[in-house]
């Protein structure tokens, strides 16, 4: 299971706790945990990525294991420490002020 | 009893001002979806139990809220709005080609008579439908398709269709207002437009008089008299006799011209609203003194209404959406501002009070009538 924690806004929304887990086929890539926690939670279709274009929304940003994965490509694999669970997929709201 | 219900977007959440046919005594809910901006709810006049409401985010994008029991319990709906075909370009702010692109509904206008079908007015401009309670969207192209798309250009707000009047006297005939592309109509259910912008003078544009490219910031219409419409345009107040074909300026004694939201008395097809305040660039009142403007005459004379509102030192603002009015004998007349004060007055005009002073800064504001 990879272990996903999303934002307040959209832990409220998909009225979820703050870590939430969901199965991914591997090879476990960003484009394919977003399918699978868009699929779990349809709510949050369009919150993280754009639903026609499957974009990341500019202010979303991806973070595992210390590093800025939000502009990688989305179907390279992430990285082993998220694939076994022992670290989690942050989806962060962009510190921008509001 | 009759009772009234605002729906107040805000933007940081909505809330919910609920009173009896007195409004003196007022029960606050809310906020509901905190941290988002809530650009507008609105209930169907067809069932006001059903409400909708646009929450959107910088961050998380949008969001379609709908309530089917008066706002106790929301549930998202749908949220994809996706443009008819290659969507193409308008000019931006530069006057160079931009891609069409949607960033957030600024307006929900239920039908008149079927509580699933609503309207959703979106950035960057265009008209979407839906006819399942919300579920999908589906634009009506023939707005953004009709010829002059590609030439309009967004207000200082964005590109965005605030404006969508429902015609009680032909299921047809629907209008719209673009900022800063103008004024539409169509006459056949939304599948076909015109500009409706003769008589419209704009300066800050190369032709002052062009059919499209005014900043149309608020269209009021009375449902017993809908072939006269009521325009405040980024300057000058604006009246229509022919259902938008021409526009003659009815500012009259106003202070200022300048100002966004326009609403008509809810028994009295001549009487007119609007909040002045300074210009373009100051978007605050006059003199700091909030003043809304009313007349009895369908526009040019005007009377200042200032009982109950501050005379000094406010620099607040009223947006486009953020005025409505009940329909209860003695009408009651709403407005909310970018200070977080929601206003009253439940004798047309003559006197105000706050329902709340600290509320996030107000988007918009709607009223029901409960019987």
């Amino acid at each position: 299971m990879i272990r996903v924690v999303l934002p307040a806004h959209l832990r409220k929304l998909a009225g979820v706790e703050r870590e939430v887990e969901v199965a991914v086929d591997a090879p476990v890539t960003p484009r394919r945990l977003l399918d699978a926690l868009e699929a779990r939670y349809p709510v949050l279709r369009g919150t993280i990525r754009d639903q026609s274009t499957l974009q990341r929304r500019p202010f979303v940003r991806f973070f595992a294991c210390q590093e800025d994965l939000s502009h990688d490509d989305p179907d390279a694999p992430l990285p082993a420490a998220v694939t076994r669970g022992e670290e989690p997929f942050l989806i962060v709201g962009a510190m921008a002020g509001g | 009893m009759s009772s009234v219900r605002a729906l107040v977007g805000t933007r940081k959440g909505a809330f919910i001002l609920e009173a009896d046919g007195k409004r003196d005594r007022w029960d606050v809910r809310g906020p509901y979806f905190a941290g988002w901006e809530l650009y507008h709810l609105k209930g169907s006049p067809a069932d006001p139990q059903r409400l909708y409401a646009s929450q959107s985010s910088s961050w998380f994008g949008q969001l379609v809220q709908r309530s089917d029991d008066g706002g106790q319990t929301w549930s998202p709906v749908g949220n994809q709005f996706d443009y008819d075909g290659v969507p193409g370009t308008h000019q931006w702010y530069d006057g160079t080609p931009h891609p069409w692109a949607f960033a957030r509904v600024w307006h929900l206008e239920p039908s008149l008579g079927d509580p699933d079908t609503v309207y959703a007015g979106v950035e960057d401009a265009a008209l979407f439908r839906s006819s399942d309670g919300g579920q999908t969207w589906h634009e009506l192209s023939g707005l953004r398709g009709h010829g002059s798309g590609p030439h309009w250009q967004p207000g200082a707000g964005g590109m965005c269709l605030h404006t969508v009047i429902l015609d009680p006297s032909d299921a047809q005939r629907i209008f719209v207002a673009i900022s800063a592309a103008g004024a539409f109509r169509s006459d056949d259910g939304g599948r076909t437009w015109q500009p409706i912008n003769r008589g419209l003078h704009s300066e800050g544009i190369p032709d002052p008089h062009a059919e499209v490219g005014h900043c149309v910031h608020r269209i009021a219409m009375h449902r017993a008299r809908p072939h006269v419409l009521y325009m405040q345009k980024h300057w000058d107040v604006m009246r229509s006799d022919d259902g938008g074909d021409s526009w003659r300026e009815v500012s009259g004694n106003l202070p200022s011209d300048f100002g966004f939201p326009i609403d008509v008395h809810a028994h009295e097809p001549d009487t007119v609203y609007v909040v002045p305040i300074k210009s373009d660039s100051e978007h605050f009142p006059p003199e700091g003194k909030l003043r809304v403007y009313r007349s009895r005459s369908g526009g040019n004379e005007w009377e200042a209404l200032t009982n109950g509102l501050p005379q000094r030192d406010c620099y607040v603002n009223v947006l486009r959406d953020a005025m409505a009015v009940d329909s209860l004998d003695d009408c009651g007349i709403y407005f909310g501002t970018t200070g977080g004060q929601v206003y009253v007055s439940p004798d047309a005009g003559d006197t105000w009070s706050p329902i709340v002073r600290d509320l996030p800064p107000v988007l918009s504001v709607e009223v029901q009538t409960l019987t």
